[in-house]
């Protein structure tokens, strides 16, 4: 099996962490060898935060090569920018929430607001397919990452790795009502 | 759902994915660790977390975030010539403040053994330096075990705390950010539960324990011998060879660099030798001239400073080694972290037919980072919002380390220098000594005014200097995940008795003490208008409890509601105040220039409320989200 190598974007705050972590479980449950690692810094405070995943017996390093990267997993808009313009590779997939946080930049009027035409556009030039999602419904911004999550299971964007790997590694992370309520967002995929 | 805390204690064989940083924390279980001591800096506070996860009564050994890296130090000194295996654990730049102390480690008789774990950070991911702890390790004869992988963690661990206490000396685990934060599966093994009495062993005939003057003597040669003895010591592997093919080329490397080359080897057009280093002090020097007596050609993979390089030079010089070694090209292979992409890189410019160039596919536009900013409701960012608007313009602004450090960019720009942790009234006082013209102005965090603080305070009263002191207090160490501090009320076991900070100030004799809460921004600014052109050494206490650690607790408790800040379109004349002077992150622009508040990350704290010109900031009353 070939490596398959996953980036995650998003700003501090959004869950990336517990989404890069339910990933993490459920590629190890689908029996593949896996390893990940959270790599932000002062990210926390608002900034950008990432997470690596690699899937496959020759991924050594848990920090993935340059510009390999096969599924891009981004939380906001202005960051999904960021990675398309930093690390993507013609070929490979990004799926985007479309939440917007601007950055001050954007936010006190000194750089362009990224908007999801921008971004259909840059990647349409760079050969990169984008999958954008968003459930108006959703009460709860910190459960963004299940509905980006839903998109990743409902594709099958990670090779091998199926709804029942998703849920058990959530059964890993949480329980109680917190469980429910996000496996209720991922099945819905299934309808 | 999987608990950390009971994962921990799982006593049989079983596989479970881990941080690096977790699993240290079931090594230090599974050697029988008694004393753990720490301070918090990253990229080592999720040890903590791993030890805090297991409840106090359960925790198989003694657990304490000392007041700084050097206390933490001592304490484990301490417990170890009890009889105690101890463990003691920092960041990088907390090496420099254990110094005093762990340089002296070496000469004692450290009768339970003992282990520091270091995290370094190359690429500065969160560190004011990229220090290359293996210098001040040499400095202190204290051997250095480098695990590049999460297993290697775990299994160098449990070997370093078994050497440690078979040869009574300290022995170092360097670790580096990404190797305490990677996550893979690790095998564990099950453990004697060991009774919880810490033995009691202590006697002054194990050492000497008084290193002075030419009792110094016998101490250095004792610890010159330990080095000696750990080289030939055959229970722990110091080197492998790691070899597809038989090859003249050879790579020396270690650490997390040793899996970036593992990558770039895959697309490499022949094969090469790689020698893995377990140790990188002392170098294992039979594997090294073996090594390179049977190579043509050694490259030293070498991720920040030269150390193991000039090591080697050496070495192959004394012995008439033939081989030709190369180490470092330019400048640039001193400076960040060697990732995959800049091992490949350097392996081109090494052997460029051997390995491509980096390529990046596309044509691209260059983006800035996102700056990190403070939290909405941020206490911090309304003392800088206040202090900014008091403060006349050629006023000199000090920095320290904690969150507060990020008021050093825009909008606010206070701060335009920092060093270390507790700098700030010294470089204060030296800024303001036969300076009668510009105020000089410094903050600290409440963690740091503990951690290193105290002296350069004491220092201002004692020598009388005059400058304006903000103590930045939330309640915790913010940056590093909330940990307790001496002022917080906490410790790593539940209450702890509390020393506030004014108590602490008052003692010195400082007679300008304030405090006020951070929110009053209009009160603030007054107070600091008014302290900066007084005489002497002026405190003012600018308290707001870190709101990320309130509204985390407010979640956990199962309260959810928000009631966010609402801008009244009708009220707003667009004057961008909020935006581009408070600079709340909740605030967001729209094309055409209207701001409008960002729900997800509005807490309704309101501290924004009272900087409208127009108050235009509301909360919708009877309308929570
Ligand atoms: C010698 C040293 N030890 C540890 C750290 C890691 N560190 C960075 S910020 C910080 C917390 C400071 O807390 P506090 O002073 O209370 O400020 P806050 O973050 O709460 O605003 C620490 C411990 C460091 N930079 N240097």
């Amino acid at each position: 099996m070939n490596n398959f190598n996953i980036y995650l974007i998003g700003v501090g705050g959004q869950g990336i962490g517990l989404l890069a972590e339910t990933i993490l479980r459920a590629i190890d449950y689908a029996g593949f060898p896996v390893k990940s690692v959270d790599t932000h810094g002062l990210a926390q405070r608002g900034g950008t935060v990432v997470s690596q995943i690699r899937m496959g017996e020759n991924a050594f390093s848990p920090l993935i090569p340059a510009f390999d990267t096969d599924l891009i997993l981004s939380l906001e808009i202005h960051e999904a920018y960021r990675a398309l313009m930093s690390i993507s590779k013609p070929g490979s997939t990004l799926v985007c929430y479309e939440a917007s946080w601007q950055p001050l930049s954007v936010r006190s009027g000194k750089e362009k607001r990224i908007d999801k035409e921008n971004l259909l556009m840059a990647a349409e030039k760079m050969k990169i397919k984008v999958l954008m999602v968003k459930d108006p419904k959703l009460g709860d911004s910190r459960m963004q990452n299940m509905v980006l999550l839903k998109k990743v299971a409902g594709e099958h964007l990670i090779p091998g790795v199926n709804q029942d790997h998703y849920i058990q590694a959530l059964e890993d992370l949480m329980k109680g009502s917190a469980l429910e309520a996000n496996k209720k967002i991922l099945l819905e995929a299934a309808n | 759902m999987k608990l950390l805390g009971e994962i921990l204690l799982r006593n049989e064989s079983f596989s479970e994915i881990v941080m690096g940083d977790t699993a240290v924390v079931r090594a230090m279980i599974e050697a029988g660790v008694k004393i753990v001591s720490s301070y918090p800096g990253s990229p080592t506070p999720e040890i903590a977390q791993a030890i805090q996860s297991i409840p106090v009564e359960k925790r198989p050994f003694y657990f304490e975030f000392s007041t700084n890296e050097k206390v933490a130090t001592e304490v484990a000194y301490g417990a170890s010539i009890q009889g105690n295996l101890s463990a003691v654990f920092f960041k990088s730049v907390g090496m420099n403040v254990a110094l005093d102390s762990l340089v002296q480690l070496s000469m004692m008789e450290l009768i339970g053994g003992m282990v520091i774990i270091l995290g370094d950070d190359p690429g500065a991911n969160s560190s004011q330096n990229e220090q290359d702890n293996r210098h001040l390790c040499r400095l202190s004869y204290l051997p250095v075990y480098e695990p590049a992988t999460v297993e290697e963690v775990y299994t160098m661990f449990k070997e370093a705390a078994s050497l440690s206490a078979e040869l009574k000396m300290p022995i170092a685990l360097r670790l580096t950010t990404h190797v305490c934060h990677a996550k893979e599966k690790v095998h564990f093994h099950p453990f004697d539960t060991q009774s919880g009495n810490l033995l009691q062993e202590f006697d002054p005939n194990h050492g000497p324990y008084i290193p002075i003057t030419s009792e110094v003597f016998p101490l250095k040669r004792k610890a010159l011998e330990k080095l000696h003895a750990l080289q030939t010591h055959p229970s722990i592997l110091s080197a492998k060879v790691v070899s597809s093919a038989p090859s003249k080329k050879g790579v020396i490397c270690s650490g997390l660099p040793y899996l970036s080359l593992k990558e770039c080897m895959q697309n490499a057009k022949e094969p090469i030798d790689i020698l893995k280093l377990h140790r990188v002090y002392p170098l294992p020097e039979k594997e090294i001239i073996d090594f390179l007596t049977h190579h043509e050609e050694v490259k030293i993979l070498e991720e920040l400073d030269d150390s193991i390089e000039k090591s080697i030079l050496a070495l192959a010089y004394s012995r008439d080694i033939k081989c030709k070694i190369t180490g470092k090209n330019s400048m640039e292979d001193w400076i960040g972290e060697y990732t995959p992409e800049k091992v490949q890189s350097l392996m081109h410019q090494t052997w460029p037919a051997c390995f491509d160039k980096v390529k990046d596919p596309l044509e691209r536009e260059n983006i800035k980072p996102r700056p990190p900013q403070m939290c909405p409701g941020c206490g911090h960012r309304s003392a800088f919002y206040a202090i900014k608007k008091a403060l006349p313009p050629d006023t000199i602004t000090v920095a320290d380390i904690g969150c507060h450090s990020l008021g050093f960019l825009s909008p606010y720009q206070m701060g335009q220098m920092l060093l270390s942790m507790g700098h700030c009234t010294g470089t204060a006082s030296g800024l303001s000594t036969g300076n009668d013209g510009r105020p000089v102005l410094a903050f600290i965090g409440d963690s740091t005014f503990f951690h290193a603080g105290l002296p350069g305070i004491i220092n201002a009263v004692y020598n009388q200097h005059c400058l304006t002191l903000v103590v930045m207090e939330n309640g915790t160490t913010a940056m590093t995940g909330h940990q307790g501090h001496p002022a917080s009320g906490e410790n790593t076991r539940g209450n702890a008795p509390k020393i506030p900070v004014r108590k602490v100030l008052e003692s010195f004799g400082i007679e300008s003490i304030q405090e006020i809460d951070t929110y009053r921004q209009q009160e603030l600014q007054e107070m600091v208008k008014k302290a900066i052109h007084e005489p002497g050494l002026k405190v003012i206490i600018a308290k707001h409890p870190c709101m990320l650690k309130f509204m985390r607790n407010k979640r956990r408790k199962g309260d959810v509601m928000i009631q966010p800040v609402e801008v009244d379109q009708d009220t707003c004349h667009q004057i961008y105040e909020c935006i581009e002077d408070f600079a709340c992150p909740t605030f967001q622009r729209t094309d055409d220039g209207k701001v409008v508040t960002q729900h997800d990350l509005c807490i309704g704290d309101q501290s924004c409320i009272s900087t409208c010109p127009t108050k235009a900031l509301k909360v919708k009353k009877g309308d929570p989200s």
